[in-house]
């Protein structure tokens, strides 16, 4: 009996425990479901207040359509629904029966450590779906958003489940190159489109020499950067910039870190500079003195450490404490500008390298909504500014994405939205001179479709990150 | 065990020619590198650091660059160490690997992440106030984690004694995963980080070139490690303790409580791994509901490459592990040549275990079992 009151004792205390610190997370979740309950009426009321402004958008569409394919636009004419739309029907159709929704699907990392990637491109996503309206009069929906988990196993397996619903259309994501390079395959097999607002590995696309990656597949397109162009970038900014010769780089082994790492260490001895190591963490690593050791061997004046938290956070922390380290220049990129790293001490005085977010009064032409009217409502959703960069990436593809659809589809006389999955990627590779929120967008051969202007930030002080992100001391744009 | 170790006289067989040959070659490779270590750091330019180096110069380490790494090994390693007595007392007291013991460690560091939250918010997370706080953080991730190792086994362990040894491990694991999950729950998958350490923490010690909180970590590891044999050597329930680990059946007919025996084997090893996961806390600065996995492992190894069931083994194979952790592959690999060295780090863990059973197949310290496991 004495024993079982112990136990007892122990169960109650642990649950006080756990009561006390559950209460948070509780709080947390229930500020979440307000917030998506808020999200979901502010995405009605939208839909409401615009129904004229749908009227305007699909206008605007015809009269984009006109400047891209005069012989299109003259087939529209003769009123038959049969010609008037992109594609040969090669990959088939996607038939949207009349009141159904066409189906698009976010695929983004919207749980664990890099979920404050793609959050804020799955809201992207919702907003532009709301902001575009009907396509045709049909509804467009994204669905419940799918979780790549920044993963190869977590693209793979939302993949398969994508391919599985033949309604889908096209897929905006994912958010990580490591989940992109699973789940392009499938996409792609399946005739599927698959834009991603914040996929860089070069793998993904091609090395802008004419010569496809590794991992591209057809019918692959990204709004977001090729990491050839980062990499390059902060190889120009370490070289002429602060004037240092020799640099390290370090990766954890994913297609993103690695491909970033490859990049910067090439352009960097093509600018004439030594590199002294470029060598691979492990994600779950804590202990980094041996690797820093091993880089510090080579007396290295710039370390470029473009990985995730938290690994990026032992490396900060423990590279200053590495003989042959202490004076050396930090610099990471796009994954670890994040608030969440730059509030740590140790990232203080570091340089960031990133696309350039400066979007001032970019409009999208298909939407009509500016950088800042989407900030606007994107604060308004979900009670925060954007936690990473590639809002206006997803936007933009979400955007190109359904233009596209509208460029490819057609009613038939059953009063069915039929959509040739060909045209989808036709319209796709068509696309010159799109004004995006991000700027404007051209697409490439190999679905490079980015603007490719790279900034890079000095981070002075982690009480003020605001300020740290809009300290630019370093641009870049492909030549 | 035993059956790896040929009886003299037998002939050999293929299998014995195969080890022997697998024991020369790690020890070959060992010797190879060191000694090509030790050229590189006379003589960058030797001949053979620029065959493997591709034609190019080795890089010498510095002494304060070694001594980074030795600090870091011996700090790593006392974490190791407390978390493999814990493995090690088990398997000596009731012969299962507690797979579930990485979690203890675990919810220690998660205790810590609380505690100093708490006690950052209040200011106490700083200056020479931090000393007193940092004393109770300890006591209370001991505490805690000591009630989760009694917990366990009175749930999960203690309802299977008698059962096959297969039972408890798997259900070891089971209470792994139930841990894991249950603090994910609780506290979301993200990882927490632990407020900045005070800044006198953080600082080199001069001319030692030590920092001062790894100089904490092996200091309080090897106090606890003191303690614990003084438990487990000279206090009257220690010897209970190893009379149980020799054989339950006579240590209960000598009027011994065998159940409250293992329910203190169960606490001492939860104190250890809770006083680690607050240290480890304080060293990384970070924790996540996966933390305990992989210095769960590394700590078992370490328990077995010193002896599974012998303290001092565990102790001295835990620092051995973080010792060669940080400077095997640098002064093993590098100097053959292997690129990217220090991403090989667990495999020479790995390695390690399987050259030292090998070799010597109780461990470096020799196993100590019960009389049934040793039957």
């Amino acid at each position: 009996m004495k024993k079982l009151f112990m136990i007892l004792g122990m169960f109650l205390s642990l649950s006080m425990v756990a009561a006390a610190c559950g209460s948070t997370i509780d709080e947390v979740a229930s500020d979440a479901a307000d917030a998506a309950g808020d999200a979901a009426d502010a995405v009605e009321d939208a839909a409401e207040d615009t129904a004229d402004a749908v009227e305007d958008a699909v206008t605007d569409d015809e009269d984009a359509m006109e400047e891209e394919d005069a012989m299109e636009e003259e087939d529209a004419m003769e009123e038959e629904a049969m010609a008037d739309h992109l594609g040969d029907g090669s990959l088939g159709q996607v038939v949207v029966e009349a009141g159904a929704e066409v189906q698009i699907r976010s695929l983004n990392a919207i749980t664990g450590d890099v979920a404050f990637l793609g959050l804020p491109n799955q809201r992207g996503v919702e907003q532009a779906v709301a902001d575009y309206g009907d396509i045709k009069g049909f509804g467009v929906t994204s669905g419940q958003g799918l979780d790549d988990l920044c993963s190869a196993d977590g693209g793979q397996a939302a993949a398969q489940q994508i391919v599985a619903d033949e309604q889908i259309v096209g897929v905006i994501g994912t958010s990580c190159s490591g989940a992109a390079t699973a789940a392009a395959p499938l996409i792609s097999a399946a005739g599927m489109v698959m834009i991603s607002g914040s996929n860089t590995s070069p793998a993904l696309t091609s090395d802008q020499q004419g010569n496809a990656g590794p991992d591209y597949h057809v019918g692959y397109y990204r709004t977001a950067h090729n990491d050839l162009f980062q990499g390059a970038a902060m190889a120009e900014f370490v070289y002429n910039e602060l004037g240092l010769t020799s640099a390290a780089a370090i990766h954890d082994g994913d297609p993103y870190t690695n491909g970033l790492a490859d990049a910067f260490a090439n352009a960097f001895e093509a600018l004439g500079g030594t590199v002294t190591t470029v060598v691979g963490v492990a994600k779950e690593d804590t202990d980094m003195v041996p690797v820093l050791t091993e880089v510090a061997a080579g007396s290295p004046e710039a370390l470029f450490f473009p990985i995730f938290q938290p690994a990026g956070d032992f490396v900060a922390d423990q590279a200053p404490g590495v003989a042959g380290l202490e004076d050396t220049i930090l610099l990471a990129a796009d994954g670890l500008l994040t608030d969440g790293f730059m509030e740590l001490a140790q990232s203080e005085g570091m340089h960031f390298s990133g696309p350039d977010v400066r979007f001032g009064a970019n409009t999208n032409e298909s939407t009509g909504v500016s950088a800042d009217e989407f900030l606007a409502t994107y604060e308004a959703n979900n009670g925060e500014a954007p936690s990473a960069a590639f809002w206006g990436h997803s936007y933009d593809a979400t955007a190109m994405l359904l233009d596209a659809i509208d460029a490819a589809s057609f009613v038939d006389g059953d009063g069915h939205l039929v959509i040739d999955r060909q045209g989808v990627r036709d319209h796709l590779n068509s696309i010159q001179g799109y004004a995006g929120i991000i700027g404007t967008i051209n697409c490439d051969a190999f679905g490079d479709c980015g603007s490719q202007k790279i900034t890079v930030i000095k981070h002075d002080s982690a009480a003020d990150i605001e300020a740290s992100k809009a300290n630019v001391v370093f641009e870049y744009a492909p030549s | 065990m035993t059956a790896a170790v040929r009886v003299k006289g037998a002939p050999r067989t293929g299998v014995d020619w195969f080890l022997l040959l697998l024991r020369v070659l790690l020890i070959g490779l060992i010797v190879i590198g060191l000694l090509a270590f030790i050229a590189q750091q006379i003589d960058p330019g030797n001949a053979f650091a620029k065959w493997t180096h591709d034609g190019e110069e080795a890089s010498r380490l510095t002494w304060p660059q070694f001594r980074g790494l030795i600090v870091t090994g011996l700090s790593q390693g006392a974490m190791y160490g407390l978390i493999a007595l814990g493995y090690s007392m088990v398997y000596g007291v009731l012969g299962f690997i507690n797979f579930a013991h990485g979690e203890v460690f675990m919810v220690g560091a998660f205790t810590g992440f609380i505690m100093s939250t708490k006690f950052d918010e209040a200011g106490w997370w700083d200056g020479w106030i931090f000393i007193p706080v940092i004393l109770f953080t300890i006591l209370v991730c001991t505490l805690v984690a000591t009630a989760t190792a009694v917990i366990m086994e009175r749930v999960a362990y203690r309802p299977l004694r008698g059962s096959p040894r297969l039972i408890p491990l798997i259900t070891s694991i089971g209470v792994s995963f139930f841990i894991q999950n249950a603090v994910i729950l609780l506290f979301g998958p993200g990882a927490k980080g632990y407020p900045p350490n005070p800044e006198w923490l953080e600082e080199t010690i001069p001319g030692l070139g030590i920092e001062v909180k790894k100089l904490l970590v092996i200091i309080v590891a090897a106090i606890s490690m003191a303690g614990l044999w003084y438990f487990v050597e000279r206090t009257k329930t220690g010897k209970a303790m190893r009379a149980v680990a020799e054989d339950k059946e006579i240590a209960s007919l000598m009027g011994i409580d065998v159940n409250r025996t293992i329910v203190t084997t169960f606490a001492v090893g939860g104190a250890m791994a809770g006083i680690a996961g607050i240290l480890w806390g304080i060293l990384f600065k970070s924790v996540i509901a996966t933390t305990g996995f992989l210095p769960g492992i590394k700590a078992f190894t370490a328990a077995v490459v010193g002896g599974v069931g012998n303290l001092g083994g565990a102790m001295a194979g835990g620092v051995s592990l973080g010792g060669a952790e940080a400077l095997a592959p640098l002064m093993l690999l590098e100097p053959l040549g292997v690129e990217g060295p220090s991403q090989l780090r667990d495999a020479v863990v790995f390695t390690l275990l399987i050259l030292v059973l090998l070799v010597k197949p109780t461990g470096l310290f020799g196993e100590r079992l019960s009389a049934e496991d040793r039957a």
